[in-house]
């Protein structure tokens, strides 16, 4: 048996009613306005970030030791070259021999890399791979992208054991239909006219991908517990479900009112919504669009039901904050520049061999744990900081990415540059040991409190020419 | 068995220039113009020179004891660069003074200098190494204070209002102070509203709470005892110095409490031993603190035992430091009022307990304060190395 034997989301902190992009900037037509509000990823994040996140959600309770792959699904990846899938495989501290890809290029990419997940598990050249997929896809300020985008990861974990939703049929189409694209160096997405776009594509691939699917195995409507896929257009949304002879409750809500349209991400972060809601026995069917689309077939085993709990697409949902502006949202993207000014321009300089040094402690938030004492540090140490102890060289790893502590102190820093002011950071003790200053993310000077309890997140942590560089930041832990 | 130095060495001139938005004078000028009051007040000529030492933080400066060397033409001497953070002009005390009790040579001299003002923009520039730029907290000097102010206030059971309102007092003391001191940066007595109601610059630490940035330069001659009683009426002797370095266990191990400087009550307890002073608070006569922020001041009272822990509150609201409460502190304003060009605080601080302790103050001086302490902190809490001198008459 192969399939899905875990699940995690990631959908960033804050939403912005489309209402407010359309009150500051407008649209071309107002017959184009769509509904809700979108996920809008931080300035600190990207598609790499969230990526790691949902990763991590994904990974609760799981044996990381056990994991052999990892392939990282997006459109967005902040790296042309240097992998992307590696970084993030880093970042969760997985094992060097984890084999490693980035699919990219296609929106359908997160669902082709389950399947090519699903194919190794199969043909048993790996046992257990992640994969990660995430999107944070920009269109040109006022446009029907801007609107419509929105930014979020899924991550499911495909192996042979354990499974809790199993692979039973698998069909893809392939079209070189060009309703959006985007070329080197270009920042933003292009798009042909959309009725075109909704009628030749979308209204028709997704219902023939589907239709495919259901006609290689036989598949009555009344079979299925629910139908994924993208909310493309939200009014022919239902239209396809329909034709393919669905009932509207078959069709699992596609978040386009409260996500967004988020890409590679975007059939998966509605199968792990399908799945946290699914019982044993269910069949699953989840469907990409994107120059073409694949579709997958799952059965739900009683496995379901001994997964550990976790934040998935439910909590992320529930956890938001309104961005009541329009003129932030673009600036988070650089889509306006904000002046950085004489502090934000102190030039530090990115060194290749520091990064790989330390790309355990710095990408991983592995510290270590003295084995005379027991006392976790971070900053992982040689000389034990327990004075105590002091042992030398007794230290063994000690992750501490997956750990939970309380905010010892904290500020809000108004000195410090941020394109968010004020700069949020605070003092972390970890619940089971260990103390370390780290920025906060996600919560507002206001909400915090000395001794609150904090969780660890990856975030983009600085930026230079040609250069992005990632790092871990505290965060009130989610409700 | 160490003796320490107490009384082995004294300080027979010092020099300080003007601090503040120096935009008109670069730091060689700076050097200079410290430099000549100093030899003024010694007495002495450049040939009496045997050893100097240059305290200085940032790199812009240009690096190394030639920047001193070069700017006085001194006859190619020994020339120390001393860098320990804002600690740095009592690091340049501590090498010239073992220099002198240890007979090597007979005559020192120490500067410390910092232009900051041709940085571009306030506060002061970052000095992180860059692996530590790649997960530390882009924190700057206010917020890492701040936190120890967030924190002093929930470790005490302090309001933010009542918080504020106890290190708004040390403010408002330290304003009254510089604004009687003619080389002061910020000359400016301040309502005790205002410094409450002041725009944040690190919560909860407000504009009024954080010293100034400012130019500025000291300096100082010293000899051994024996040599100084001959050389000038009356010096000032160093009766104790000492430094303490943050072990790391502040910042990663989970038993500080950031709510009081490790390095600073550490440095303290030595610096009490060398100078065998028992009671602090009664035989200290005048102390000058790193008032980096106002916050800074109120816990180092505690470190250096001037208050019991916890309980500065009182000591602060009854005017027990103040210029003519039980114990002064700043008398001459402080980092506050002075602002804190980096290399040179801890010789400022030195300039205004040597001319306390010589009756020289003016308006400002205290009666016959005998015994004076300066205080000079580099880093933040955690990370930090404090110096500790005590000189007197």
């Amino acid at each position: 048996m192969v399939g899905i034997t875990s699940y995690g989301a990631y959908i960033p902190w804050h939403r912005i009613n489309r209402m407010t992009i359309y009150w500051t900037i407008g649209f071309i037509n107002q017959a184009t306005i769509t509904p809700g509000e979108k996920a809008v990823a931080n300035y600190d994040e990207d598609s790499l970030s969230m990526a790691v996140n949902a990763g991590m959600d994904c990974l609760t309770g799981m044996d990381r030791s056990k994991i052999d792959g990892l392939y990282l699904a997006t459109t967005t990846a902040p790296y042309k070259e240097r992998q992307n899938a590696g970084i993030i495989s880093t970042a969760l501290d997985l094992k060097p021999t984890a084999r490693s890809a980035d699919f990219t290029a296609s929106v359908k990419a997160g669902t082709t890399a389950v399947l090519a997940a699903c194919d190794a598990v199969k043909a048993e050249t790996a046992q257990s791979i992640l994969v990660c997929s995430s999107d944070c896809r920009l269109g040109p300020a006022g446009s029907f992208q801007e609107e419509n985008y929105g930014d979020a990861a899924a991550a499911v974990l495909i192996g042979n054991k354990n499974v809790i939703a199993n692979l039973i049929g698998t069909h893809s189409i392939t079209y070189d239909f060009m309703d959006q694209w985007r070329i080197e160096n270009e920042k933003y997405t292009r798009i042909w006219e959309d009725r075109w776009v909704r009628d030749e594509g979308y209204g028709k691939f997704v219902a023939e991908a589907i239709g495919g699917l259901m006609k290689k195995y036989s598949i009555n409507p009344k079979d299925i517990a629910k139908v994924c896929f993208p909310g493309v257009y939200h009014r022919q949304h239902p239209t396809i479900g329909k034709q393919l002879g669905f009932k509207p409750e078959q069709l699992q809500d596609h978040m386009f009112a409260t996500v967004g349209l988020t890409g590679s991400s975007n059939p998966l972060l509605i199968l792990v919504a399908a799945l946290e809601d699914a019982k044993p026995g269910d069949k699953i069917i989840v469907a990409s669009y994107g120059n073409g689309g694949d579709v997958l077939l799952f059965e739900v085993t009683p496995e379901i039901t001994k997964l550990s709990a976790r934040k998935g697409v439910k909590k992320h949902l529930a956890h938001k904050t309104e961005l009541k502006s329009y003129e932030k949202m673009v600036t988070f993207r650089n889509v306006i520049t904000i002046d950085i000014a004489g502090r934000g321009e102190q030039f530090f300089p990115t060194s290749a061999t520091i990064l790989w040094r330390d790309r355990k402690k710095l990408y991983g938030l592995v510290g270590t744990k003295c084995k005379a004492c027991g006392t976790p540090q971070w900053p992982p140490q040689r000389v034990c900081i327990n004075p105590k102890c002091k042992a030398i060289d007794k230290m063994e790893e000690y992750r501490f990415s997956d750990r939970h502590g309380k905010l010892f102190t904290y500020t809000g820093d108004n000195l410090a540059f941020s394109p968010t002011p004020p700069e949020l950071y605070g003092m972390i003790d970890f619940d089971d040991g260990g103390r370390a200053m780290f920025n906060l993310s996600d919560c507002t000077l206001e909400e915090l409190r000395v001794n609150m309890p904090i969780e660890m997140t990856l975030r983009k942590r600085w930026e230079a020419p040609g250069f992005v560089g990632y790092g871990w930041k505290g965060t009130p832990v989610m409700g | 068995m160490a003796e320490g130095i107490k009384d082995k060495v004294a300080i027979i001139g010092m020099g300080c220039t003007k601090f503040g938005e120096l935009w008109d004078k670069s730091g060689p000028d700076l050097i200079i113009d410290a430099y000549q009051e100093c030899m003024q007040d010694a007495g002495i000529e450049m040939k009496d020179i045997d050893a100097a030492w240059y305290s200085t933080l940032y790199p812009m400066q240009g690096l190394s004891g030639i920047q001193l060397a070069q700017t006085l033409h001194l006859p190619y001497l020994p020339v120390t660069h001393v860098e320990n953070l804002c600690a740095s002009g009592t690091e340049a005390i501590r090498g010239a003074t073992y220099a002198l009790a240890s007979g090597a040579i007979d005559v020192a001299l120490c500067i410390g200098m910092e232009k900051l003002k041709d940085v571009g923009y306030g506060g002061l520039p970052d000095m992180r190494p860059p692996h530590e730029q790649y997960w530390a907290p882009n924190a700057s000097g206010p917020g890492v204070y701040a936190m120890m102010a967030t924190r002093y206030f929930a470790a005490y059971g302090l309001s933010p209002e009542a918080g504020k309102k106890m290190i708004a007092r040390v403010t408002w003391k330290s304003h009254q102070n510089g604004a009687k001191h003619p080389k002061a940066h910020l000359k400016k007595a301040v309502e005790l509203e205002a410094i409450v109601n002041a725009p944040i610059i690190a919560w909860p630490l407000g504009l009024f709470d954080c010293c100034g940035v400012s130019d500025g330069a000291a300096a100082a001659v010293l000899m051994r005892a024996a040599d100084a009683k001959k050389a000038c009426k009356n010096p000032v002797y160093v009766k104790a110095c000492t430094i303490a370095a943050a072990s790391g266990e502040d910042m990663w191990y989970t038993d500080y409490d950031y709510a009081h400087a490790e390095t600073g009550f550490r440095a303290g307890q030595r610096v009490y031993k060398e100078a065998g002073i028992k009671k602090p608070r009664e035989e200290i006569g005048m102390a000058e603190v790193h008032d980096c922020f106002s916050i800074t001041e109120a816990v180092t009272m505690e470190d250096l035992q001037f208050s019991p822990r916890g309980k500065v509150k009182e000591d602060i609201e009854s005017g027990f430091f103040d210029l003519t409460g039980g114990l002064p502190v700043q008398s001459d304003g402080g980092l506050k009022c002075f602002g804190h060009p980096i290399g040179a605080s801890g010789l400022r601080m030195l300039y205004e307990c040597y001319k306390q302790l010589q009756g020289k103050a003016g308006d400002r001086q205290i009666k016959n304060p005998k015994m004076a302490l300066t205080h000079n902190m580099g880093g933040y809490p955690p990370w930090s190395v404090v110096g500790v001198a005590i000189v007197g008459n």
